[in-house]
């Protein structure tokens, strides 16, 4: 039954996705009105004015560029030509510096906040303000306090990544059952004994979902970031190619940085299955 | 003097803030002393402060006023000495059975080797009857085991007194039988001090050594204390035979349905140090003499600072 019903699912999958690239090959289709001209001059105008065919790369080309970056996904021909592997290595560095940066700071300051009412209350309207702006906005207050453009990144991931996670570490600790710190109380059990033994596991769920919405945050604004800071990274590749006017490499950057920001979210999503208990 | 008042409760009262400043009192000038390796049950209404009592022995909460001394020592707080058995059993999901016992164990002998500690827990989760469920995580364990798994716990640190909020209450009740039979066999075996709050008449009958009958809130008191006439060695299947066992189960359910509510009434000359000690169903000498006791009547109480009835013959 169950596996009849993921069977039809990914039938499904599948058929969705032929008909997609179907619909996509059949939008290219040359189409346009072909114009007599200069053949000096049809060669500045490019492939869309000369022929009627779309700018727009179709599927196969994409697929022979994704081809094409996935045997040689390392390469490195000068600072503005470099492999997709490289790029994406240089984003994921910067994510991960920032967001174990954030996780750092939000887990200690949310248990904090979770433990102590009155540093709830205190904090509260720091939090309020701070969480909603968009965490490109402290870039040129970065670039100007830290004057390094790649840290500058760093720090607006973990300025993005902090808030989920503290706000997640706090209500977890603060809605920890009442009768699991009785026990603890009644056991005698020290103030960072109960912290790593009572709190920590009860409210590691909550802890990982609110780590798991900040990797998802990071990663979106990771693009962005590098967009602006440029030199390197999967963000800047997508800017560099559209100056390039590569469409076929910006599709393929898109895909790409939509797989990773999958198996980020999937990796995160393990960890919390992990640490989840059945009551 | 200290077999007598293994366990006092002097004078305690609890008060509650309520809206726009004001507080209610729970309870005012408790008096009571319970001997050591006894088993006392605690009956009253919903909301009369059964649970209140039990959260001050436990040291979970404090009283507004008056004390508690246990083995002569004044309660400051949440002990060792006192191990707590939840109604909800309170067990942490994310442990074992094994880990469960074993991190109380591990709380109360905090230098002992892993080995030691797990071998001591194994003890005990065999004591409630569990062994060989050990490695399961409470979400797999039916009702009447995760109790079970708390009373393990609640056992292996050795506590001088057991304190039970209603721990039965959830259980099914062929499951709730079992594990009567089960707590009443541990508690003789090892003589463990037991005081356990119940709303089941016929449970406190089968368990305890004595009954306190506690009136309704707010400001309730300890009206009666009811010595359980009925034989030491009663079994669950049929105590309820027992002659004096319908003179004391009418006695308290008479308690609950009518004399809780309006016990104010009688207490003019209601002394709260000295709570009244009655055996309810024992014949009296003035049955005898032609007169004939509405109901069962107090034993006068020994003069002493608190009361506490002499052995009867």
């Amino acid at each position: 039954m169950t596996n009849s019903f993921a069977l039809r699912a990914a039938l499904v999958s599948v058929l969705l996705f032929l008909a997609f690239i179907l619909a996509w090959q059949l939008a290219i289709r040359a189409s346009g009105p072909v114009q007599q001209m200069d053949p000096e001059y049809a060669k500045l105008m490019g492939a869309s004015a000369t022929q009627g065919k779309s700018a727009m790369p179709g599927p196969l080309e994409v697929g022979a560029k994704i081809w094409d970056h996935l045997r040689d996904p390392f390469y490195d021909r000068g600072s503005n030509d470099k492999g997709l592997g490289i790029q994406l290595a240089y984003s994921i560095a910067r994510v991960m510096a920032g967001y174990l940066l954030a996780v750092a700071v939000a887990i200690p300051i949310g248990f904090l906040i979770g433990m102590s009412p009155l540093m709830s209350r205190a904090l509260d309207p720091f939090i309020q303000v701070l969480k909603p702006i968009s965490p490109l906005a402290w870039m040129p207050l970065a670039l100007y306090t830290i004057k390094d453009s790649a840290l500058s990144a760093v720090f607006v991931i973990f300025i993005c990544s902090l808030w989920p996670m503290l706000i997640n570490t706090a209500f977890g600790v603060a809605s920890i059952r009442g009768e699991w710190l009785n026990v603890a109380r009644t056991l005698e059990v020290g103030v960072f004994r109960r912290a790593f033994t009572i709190v920590l596991p009860a409210a590691a769920p909550t802890i990982l979902t609110g780590m798991r919405i900040s990797i998802g945050i990071a990663w979106l604004v990771i693009v962005a970031a590098e967009m602006l800071v440029g030199g390197t990274g999967i963000g800047y590749f997508v800017w560099n190619e559209w100056n390039n006017l590569s469409i076929t490499n910006v599709i393929t950057a898109i895909l790409v940085i939509g797989v990773v920001g999958m198996a980020l979210d999937q990796v995160l999503a393990r960890l919390t299955r992990l640490v989840t208990f059945p009551e | 003097m200290s077999a007598d008042h293994f366990i006092s409760i002097e004078g305690i009262t609890r008060r509650f803030p309520v809206g726009d400043g004001g507080e209610t009192t729970v309870f005012e000038d408790l008096w009571l002393a319970m001997r050591r390796g006894e088993f006392t049950c605690i009956i009253g209404h919903s909301g009369c402060g059964k649970t209140t009592v039990l959260n001050i022995l436990a040291g979970l909460d404090q009283p507004s006023a008056g004390t508690v001394i246990v083995d002569n020592q004044e309660i400051a707080g949440p002990s060792l000495d006192r191990a707590v058995i939840f109604q909800s059993h309170a067990l942490l999901p994310w442990r074992s059975v094994l880990g469960n016992v074993a991190y109380a164990v591990a709380s109360k002998w905090r230098r002992w080797p892993r080995a030691e500690i797990e071998a001591h827990a194994r003890k005990f989760i065999d004591l409630v009857g569990l062994a060989g469920a050990e490695a399961k995580r409470p979400a797999e364990l039916s009702g009447g085991m995760k109790q079970r798994v708390g009373i393990a716990r609640a056992l292996a640190i050795e506590p001088k007194i057991m304190l039970m909020d209603e721990p039965f209450s959830a259980l099914d009740a062929l499951t709730r039988g079992t594990l009567q039979d089960e707590v009443r066999r541990i508690c003789l075996e090892t003589g463990q001090t037991v005081f356990m709050i119940t709303h089941d008449v016929d449970e406190a009958i089968y368990l305890a050594d004595r009954i306190i009958l506690m009136t309704n809130g707010p400001n309730a008191v300890f009206a009666e204390i009811v010595d359980n006439p009925l034989p030491k060695d009663r079994s669950r299947t049929d105590f309820h035979r027992h002659a004096l066992y319908y003179g004391v189960r009418n006695h308290i359910i008479d308690f609950l349905v009518t004399r809780s509510r309006g016990f104010a009434a009688e207490a003019d000359a209601f002394d709260r140090r000295r709570v009244p000690i009655v055996r309810p169903g024992v014949p009296e000498p003035m049955i005898a003499s032609g007169r004939k006791p509405a109901r069962a009547r107090p034993v006068t109480p020994p003069r002493s600072d608190l009361h506490v009835e002499g052995e009867t013959p």
